[in-house]
């Protein structure tokens, strides 16, 4: 019984948290989501019996791609606050 | 509002045919794990998953290191960024937590890679939780500029595990085998071996794409940009 609800609880919240990735206002808050979305699906992979695609969701889809999207976001708004200087060289 | 309907359109056109195509599956596909189990024993790991991977479908993993490498050309070819950004010391917080994070990450992505032949893990986890260490090293400016001028040896542990992958795959043409045919009773340890290349050069890729650009060494210091 508490297993079912689990898993309802999880796949509404995937449904919730790809929803709110894609459509919140605040880019930030976008990447938070899908990072936390990520760490979902590697859940819902471990709940269907996949731990090696859990792990690969958890490390790549979730961390490092999460981690990609918040240093592409800083660069981005580095890039607009200073419009008029040259935006070759940032800070990684 | 014309947008909005507009994008709601190919969404749903999306998730009809998915729903479709999920609808659509035989009930009790034959599929191909009982071929895989069966000769599990002569693919030279105990876990299906690595076997299949490295062994069965070996072309396909030596595409997808391939890939990796293509994407860390594409983006080195977009702009140099100057390492002397990276160089200042980091927060004494983060730094004194990376001095005992570092070696706990090291040593579970070498175990992620040893364990991957018997349970779930392998290179592609071992490598992103290496690459997540560069990452929190390029956090933490422990990337000294002595280091960045080893730019060979940055670029050799790129291409690396996808010249051992393609090294052992022509090898075993020698012993009479096709294309990544392992010969019999030394497929664990090409396997191996394979994986450790391949873990390097992931680890090394994704810390290289967080960084962002070819690591340029010219002297003038970055626009201050910040966070």
């Amino acid at each position: 019984m508490i297993v079912q609800v689990f898993d309802t609880v999880l796949a509404v919240l995937l449904v919730w948290l790809a929803w709110r990735a894609v459509s919140d206002a605040d880019p930030l808050r976008s990447v938070v989501k899908f990072i936390v979305l990520g760490m979902m699906l590697a859940l819902s992979w471990l709940r269907l019996g996949a731990p090696d695609v859990a792990l690969a969701e958890a490390a790549v889809g979730s961390g490092l791609t999460g981690a990609l999207l918040l240093v592409a976001l800083r660069r981005l708004q580095a890039a607009r606050s200073s419009a008029g200087g040259s935006p070759r060289k940032e800070q990684p | 509002m014309i947008r909005r309907t507009i994008g709601w359109l190919p969404s749903a056109l999306a998730f009809g045919v998915l729903s479709w195509a999920l609808l659509d599956l035989p009930a009790n596909p034959p599929g191909l794990a009982d071929a895989a189990l069966r000769s599990l024993e002569r693919s030279g790991v105990a876990n299906p998953v690595t076997a299949v991977l490295l062994n069965y479908r070996g072309y396909d993993t030596l595409l997808e290191v391939a890939v990796l490498l293509l994407a860390i050309v594409a983006v080195w070819s977009l702009q140099p960024i100057s390492t002397s950004s990276v160089a200042e010391p980091a927060a004494p917080i983060l730094s004194s937590l990376l001095r005992s994070l570092l070696p706990l990450l090291l040593l579970t992505s070498g175990y992620l890679l040893w364990i991957g032949a018997f349970a779930p893990g392998g290179a592609f986890q071992g490598g992103a939780l290496l690459g997540g260490a560069i990452v929190l090293m390029l956090l933490g400016g422990l990337f000294r500029r002595r280091l960045w001028q080893r730019l060979a040896l940055l670029q050799a542990s790129l291409w690396v595990g996808l010249a051992v992958f393609i090294g052992v795959g022509m090898g075993v043409m020698f012993g009479g085998g096709r294309f990544l045919e392992y010969p019999n009773g030394h497929a664990g340890n090409l396997i191996l071996l394979i994986e450790t290349a391949a873990l390097l050069s992931i680890s090394v890729t994704l810390g290289a794409l967080f960084f962002g650009g070819r690591p340029s060494l010219d002297g003038e210091p970055p626009p201050e940009a910040n966070p």
